[in-house]
C-alpha cells in the first residue's frame, strides 16, 4: 500500500482550476520533488496533502485512509500525528526561543521534552543558538529551526513547500543535506521546488 | 518540561510580548475590580455606619410585658442579653404614673427613667438647664412647664396616693431642666426610678423598655422573634417609623451600588474584549502556524483563556487592594470612621475579575478559532 495516493484530485476556485485531475502515488521512504511554474497549484496540492484544505473532487488516501472527507477536527489530528510541515517563509512564534519553538510542536503532539528538542536543534547544527529568539537568528538559521521542528515528532511524511526558496546557497545546502539524511533514515519527503538543481539532487538520491 | 509548564511559559511570554496592550487590559480589569471591591466594602459597611447615624433619631425597639403583670428591671435586662453588647447602644427603662402637683391641684404623667440611658437612646432630647443628677431633681416637659408656669430651679411638690391607702406620699423636687423633644414627652415630668419608687411605695416595676439597637432590619426582626420566643410573658416590637426609613434608604443604596458596579464591569468587558480582538488579529499568522503544527481548537481556546484569566487574576488582586483603599477614603470622609478589611473580598473580587476576563475573551477566541491555517501560511 502506498503511503499517499491522490486519485483524480481537482481544486476549483470559481472559474479557476488550481488543480485539474491530478494523480500521484508516493511510497514509504520516497523523496519526491514537485516542480512547476508559479501559480501551477503546487501549494494548493501541498495544503491538501497537509490536511489544511480539501479537494473539490477526488480522493486523498493517506496511510489507506481517505482524508478528503474528514472533519477539520479530524484533519488537525492527522496532521499533528503524521505530518511535518516546512514553509517557504520561516514561520516561528516570535516571542519564543528556538528551542521553545521546537517544543511547541511537541506540546501539541504529546509532551514537551527540552532534551529531545535540543538534540533536534543539534541535528540542524543550532544547539548553541537554542536560547535565541527568532529575531536573533538569520533567515537560514530560522529555516533550520523549522526543519528541527518538523522532524521532532518523527512524522511519517515531511512536506516542504519551497523550503530553500528564500535561502542563500550555504543554508540551502545545509537544508538539502538534512533532507538527504532524513531520506536515508527512511522518512518520506515531498518537496516543492522550482529550482531544477534541487530537483536534480532529489533525483540522484532517489536513484541511489 | 511538563505540558502545564510549557502552557504557562507560552501564556506569560505572549503577555510580556504585548506589554503595552496587555497593560491597558490589565488596567481596565484592575479599575473594574477596584470599583467592585470598593463598592461592595462600602455597601456592607454602610448599614453599620448609617445605622449609627439613624440611631440619633431615637429608639428602634421596645420591650413591654405581654400580660397585665408589670416587668422588673432584672427581667428586662435578661431579655436584652439576646442582643450583643456592641450593638445595644442604649436601653432606657420607663415607668409611668399619674402624680399630682400639690400647688396646682392638677395631675400630670410622671415618667421615671434612667437619664444616662435616655441620652443614649434619644440623643435628640434637648434640655434647657441640665439633666437631673439626683433623685430630688426633675425635668419638666416644655408644654407642662408653660401651662403651669414652672421655671428652672423652682421647687415643686409631687404627691401620689396608692390605691389601697388614704395616705398620700409627697416629695419636694427641684426643676433642673426643661425638656424639648417635639413630641408627646413635652407633657411629662421626668424623675428618676428611685424617686418614683419612693412616691408610689412600690419598687422595681417598669412599663416599657426602649432600646436603640445598631443592626440591620433583618437582624432586628431576628432579635425581636428570639426575645418573644424565649420569654412568653414579654413582647418585643420594632418602632416601624424608624426602622422603615432605614430600610428604604439602604434598599436605594443597594440598587445604586449594583447599577454602578454592573456598568463599570460592562465597560471593563468592552475594553478587555476590544484589546483581545486586536491581539488576535495581530497574531493571525502565529495562530495559523500553531494550528498548522496541530493545535486543536481546544488548545487555542485554552491559551487565550489562560492569558485572559491571568490578567483577571492580577487585576483582581490589584483591584482588591485599591478598592479597599478607595472604600477607606470614602468611609473616613463621609462617615468619619474607618472600616476593617473583609478577607472574603479578595477571593470574590479575583473570581469575578477572572470571570469577566474570561467572558471578554469569548468573542476574540471565536475569531482565533476561525483562522484558517492554510490561508495564513500562504503568500508573503
Ligand atoms: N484560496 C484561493 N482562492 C482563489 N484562488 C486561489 C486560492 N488559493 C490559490 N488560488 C489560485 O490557485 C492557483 C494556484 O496557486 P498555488 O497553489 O499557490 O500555486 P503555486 O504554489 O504553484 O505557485 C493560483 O492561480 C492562485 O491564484
Ligand atoms: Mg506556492
Amino acid at each position: 500500500m502506498s503511503l499517499l495516493e491522490l486519485k483524480n484530485i481537482s481544486k476549483i476556485y470559481g472559474e479557476l482550476k488550481a488543480l485539474d485531475n491530478v494523480n500521484i502515488k508516493v511510497e514509504k521512504g520516497e523523496w519526491v520533488a514537485i516542480m512547476g511554474p508559479s501559480g501551477s497549484g503546487k501549494s494548493t496540492m501541498m495544503n491538501i496533502i497537509g490536511c489544511m484544505d480539501k479537494p473539490s473532487l477526488g480522493e486523498v488516501l493517506l496511510d489507506g485512509v481517505d482524508i478528503s472527507k474528514e472533519s477539520s477536527k479530524k484533519l488537525t489530528e492527522i496532521r499533528r500525528d503524521k505530518i511535518g510541515l516546512i514553509f517557504q517563509q520561516f514561520h516561528m512564534v516570535n516571542y519564543l526561543t528556538a528551542v521553545e519553538n521546537v517544543m511547541v510542536s511537541q506540546y501539541y503532539h504529546s509532551m514537551p521534552d527540552e532534551e529531545e528538542a535540543l538534540e533536534a536543534l543539534g541535528r540542524v547544527g543550532l544547539r548553541e543558538r537554542a536560547k535565541h529568539l527568532p529575531s536573533q537568528l538569520s533567515g537560514g538559521e530560522q529555516q533550520r529551526v523549522c526543519v528541527a521542528r518538523a522532524l521532532i515528532n518523527a512524522p511519517e511524511l515531511i512536506l516542504a513547500d519551497e523550503p530553500t526558496g528564500n535561502l542563500d546557497e550555504d543554508n540551502e545546502n545545509i537544508v538539502l543535506d538534512l533532507f538527504r539524511q532524513l531520506h536515508r533514515e527512511g522518512t518520506t519527503l515531498i518537496v516543492v521546488t522550482h529550482d531544477p538543481e534541487v530537483a536534480e539532487i532529489i533525483n540522484e538520491n532517489f536513484q541511489e | 518540561m511538563s505540558r502545564r509548564k510549557m502552557f504557562l511559559k507560552m501564556v506569560t511570554a505572549s503577555l510580556l510580548r504585548r506589554r503595552s496592550r496587555m497593560l491597558i487590559a490589565l488596567l481596565s480589569i484592575a479599575i473594574g475590580a477596584t470599583i467592585l471591591s470598593g463598592l461592595v466594602t462600602i455597601y456592607y459597611d454602610v448599614p453599620r455606619q448609617m445605622g449609627a447615624q439613624f440611631r440619633g433619631y431615637g429608639a428602634n425597639m421596645i420591650l413591654v410585658p405581654s400580660g397585665e403583670e408589670k416587668m422588673t428591671l432584672e427581667k428586662a435586662r435578661e431579655c436584652l442579653s439576646v442582643i450583643p453588647e456592641d450593638q445595644l447602644l442604649g436601653a432606657t427603662p420607663y415607668r409611668y404614673a399619674n402624680v399630682e402637683m400639690t400647688s396646682r391641684q392638677r395631675t400630670f404623667v410622671a415618667a421615671a427613667t434612667d437619664f444616662e440611658q435616655v441620652q443614649a437612646t434619644s440623643p435628640y432630647f434637648a434640655v434647657e438647664g441640665r439633666w437631673p443628677e439626683g433623685d430630688r431633681e426633675v425635668l419638666v416637659g416644655k408644654e407642662t412647664a408653660e401651662t403651669i408656669g414652672v421655671k428652672l430651679n423652682n421647687v415643686i411638690e409631687l404627691s401620689y396616693k396608692p390605691e389601697d391607702t388614704y395616705v398620700k406620699n409627697t416629695l419636694n423636687m427641684t426643676v433642673v431642666g426643661i425638656l424639648e423633644t417635639g413630641g408627646d414627652e413635652e407633657a411629662y415630668i421626668f424623675t428618676t426610678l428611685k424617686a418614683m419608687d419612693a412616691l408610689t411605695g412600690v419598687s422595681g416595676q417598669l412599663d416599657v423598655m426602649e432600646m436603640s439597637v445598631s443592626a440591620a432590619s433583618e437582624e432586628l426582626e431576628n432579635y425581636v422573634a428570639e426575645i418573644s420566643e424565649k420569654n412568653s410573658d414579654m413582647s418585643a416590637r420594632l418602632v416601624k417609623r424608624v426602622t422603615k426609613s432605614e430600610t428604604t434608604v439602604l434598599a436605594k443604596l443597594q440598587s445604586l451600588v449594583f447599577l454602578v458596579t454592573a456598568v463599570v464591569l460592562l465597560l471593563t468587558m468592552i475594553c478587555v474584549s476590544t484589546t483581545m480582538m486586536a491581539v488576535v488579529s495581530e497574531r493571525r499568522k502565529e495562530i495559523g502556524l500553531r494550528k498548522a503544527l496541530g493545535a486543536s481548537d481546544q488548545s487555542i481556546r485554552a491559551e487565550f483563556l489562560g492569558e485572559g484569566m491571568f490578567l483577571g487574576l492580577l487585576g483582581g488582586i490589584l483591584g482588591t487592594a485599591l478598592g479597599f483603599a478607595f472604600a477607606q477614603v470614602v468611609s473616613v470622609n463621609v462617615f468619619g470612621s474607618s472600616i476593617t478589611f473583609q478577607p472574603l473580598l479578595l477571593p470574590i473580587t479575583v473570581i469575578v475579575s477572572m470571570g469577566i476576563a474570561a467572558l471578554s475573551c469569548l468573542l476574540p477566541i471565536r475569531r482565533a478559532i476561525e483562522i484558517d491555517p492554510a490561508l495564513v501560511l500562504k503568500g508573503e
